[in-house]
């Protein structure tokens, strides 16, 4: 049933040469898709057309090329290619009244001064829009994190369903109405000027962050495609460092290396949580650690630390401890200090809680956290009654310690936090 | 990945005023032209109206045919397009221009490619992936 039309195909015809132009087109799919994809976007002002003009030259590519050679500057042919075969579809879909839809649209770029082929800033220009247009803070957060995979990263709606455990058509729909939004809403396709930058980079490295985390929390589904999510949220810090240098972006991105660098350490081979205390640290990879130790310097040195570079430069101090006992946890209470200046939040204060019990022993902690329970913060939050639990343990206070260890089981879901809580309360009752 | 994108409309071809129907061919050729040269087209065919059918079913060893589809809707399926896809909103966008899109709805359903579907229906795995 599947009758592909190969007379349309002449590359799949004249193999080998062609096969190796498509590997070479493959080649440059790979590392120019993206970049042509949002140069394209600001050319037309749209991204379906954007996407079909990538298609189409991407597929003029695999028909001319075999021919024709591949051209001196394969981004630059790709992008006129693109809009070209974009400006034309527009004219061709105009004549048969499908115009309702495209009234709205911003005139494809009739200025052709535009330059799509320049190396250098405009073009790099061009993918930070299109970060800051996917992470743009009136979309939903969900879409926001959907959109970025897909048009920035390049991911498949199915492997960004699959990544988050979601089912395909809901990421679908979450997609389309984003660009719908994006269009309706008539979203400026720009980087944002230096007073706005600071609210809206933060919506960025929200969505990285969020990206980074939900493949770093390898509790559910298949670990292996959650892994890659973090490994993507790696490449987009790296890549939002390397086009706009913000101490917090930097930050971000020590941050998720120093974190990765325990990815292996952090679980048993049977996939039980180990934590930081107890894990072997010969596992860590030391690469990731000595690179996210030196950004956190960097981004520390750059100006007032942000949140993000306090975090990367309490996990920079963990990392350098060859052994748990050897922890600095002076100098870790005093970042969680800052960060709590520079951040208020129960969460942070539970940290810098748990902090405290290492540095001053466990009732000192136990009465910071208390005081956040007792407010009634964090009475839902797993990780506060686990850590309640721990220090009572800590303590001799068994009892207490069952109640909190029970308290954290029926509130987690995750299947390696639940292994871990059971196993605390099982070594209680022994 | 392969997508099969099903139109439904209210109307098919057959009842619709002439006019109608010729512009609506017309929209069908031009849209059908348009994917072949993109790439995404497989196949496509448009299907005869509902009062057309015989649902067929074996209980028990025997045939029971009964006219008319098996299932009574306002819409009915009307034709196809098999498409080719580099994933679920490529397949949406492409599904979006289908000319019935506007009239009536086009399901858009991935074409199951697991391994024991491919072996069950005689596709190797090579002729999967081209």
């Amino acid at each position: 049933m599947v009758d592909r039309d190969a007379s349309s195909d002449p590359v799949r015809q004249s193999m080998p040469a062609a096969a190796a132009v498509r590997a070479k087109v493959e080649e440059i799919y790979r590392t120019e898709s993206r970049r042509v994809f949002a140069t394209l976007i600001r050319l037309l002002g749209d991204f379906d057309l954007a996407e079909e003009g990538l298609h189409d030259a991407f597929r003029a590519a695999l028909e001319q090329w075999p021919e024709q050679g591949v051209p001196a500057n394969p981004r630059a042919w790709l992008v006129s290619t693109g809009r070209f075969k974009a400006v034309d579809t527009l004219r061709r879909r105009a004549r048969f009244d499908f115009v309702e839809d495209l009234d709205d649209r911003p005139h494809p770029a009739g200025d052709e001064s535009a330059d799509e082929g320049s190396p250098g800033d405009s073009v790099e220009d061009d993918r930070l829009r299109l970060i800051f247009t996917c992470c743009h803070p009136t979309l939903p957060t969900e879409a926001r994190t959907a959109l970025t995979l897909r048009e920035v990263c390049g991911l498949t709606t199915e492997e960004i369903a699959r990544a988050f455990l979601t089912a395909p058509p809901t990421v679908a729909q979450r997609i389309v109405r984003a660009k719908a939004r994006i269009r309706d809403a008539r979203l400026r396709y720009e980087v944002p000027e230096r007073a706005e930058l600071p609210a809206r980079l933060d919506s960025v490295l929200r969505v990285i962050y969020l990206v980074f985390n939900e493949g770093y929390s390898a509790s559910a589904g298949d670990s292996l495609t959650r892994a890659d999510l973090s490994g993507e949220a790696i490449r987009l810090g790296r890549l939002l460092v390397e086009l706009l240098p913000e101490p917090e972006a930097i930050g971000l991105l020590a941050l998720m290396l120093i974190q990765e660098s325990r990815r292996a350490a952090r679980t048993t081979p049977a996939g039980d949580l180990v934590l930081l205390d107890a894990q072997d640290r010969s596992r860590w990879l030391h690469e990731l650690i000595a690179e996210g130790t030196a950004l956190v310097e960097r981004a520390l040195l750059a100006g007032p630390a942000g949140p993000y570079a306090l975090q990367a430069a309490i996990a920079a101090v963990h990392a350098e401890a060859p052994v748990a006992g050897a922890t600095d946890w002076a100098q870790i209470v005093g970042l969680y200090d800052l960060l709590l200046q520079r951040e208020p939040s129960p969460v942070v204060e539970l940290n810098r809680g748990v902090a405290i019990a290492m540095r001053d022993g466990p009732a000192a902690g136990l009465a910071v956290i208390d005081t956040i329970l007792n407010r009634g913060e964090l009475a839902d939050y797993h990780l506060a009654h686990a850590a309640r639990a721990d220090l009572c343990r800590r303590l001799g206070r068994h009892a207490e310690a069952r109640v909190a260890y029970t308290r954290a089981l029926a509130l987690t879901r995750q299947a390696t936090e639940r292994r871990f809580l059971e196993r605390r309360l099982a070594e209680l009752a022994a | 990945m392969k997508y099969l994108c099903l139109i439904c409309a209210e109307k098919v071809m057959e009842q619709m005023p002439r006019p109608d129907a010729d512009k609506h061919f017309e929209e069908y050729r031009e849209f059908t032209d348009a994917v072949r040269k993109s790439g995404h087209y497989l196949g496509c065919n448009r299907l005869l109206p509902p009062d057309a059918a015989s649902t067929v079913r074996v209980r028990d060893g025997r045939i029971s045919v009964t006219d008319g589809p098996w299932v009574e809707t306002k819409e009915q399926l009307g034709g196809y397009y098999l498409i080719e896809a580099r994933d679920l909103n490529e397949a949406i966008q492409v599904a979006a221009r289908i000319p019935g899109a506007r009239f009536g709805c086009v399901e858009v359903r991935p074409v199951a490619e697991d391994a024991q579907t491919l072996q069950a229906l005689g596709f190797d795995t090579q002729e999967a992936a081209a």
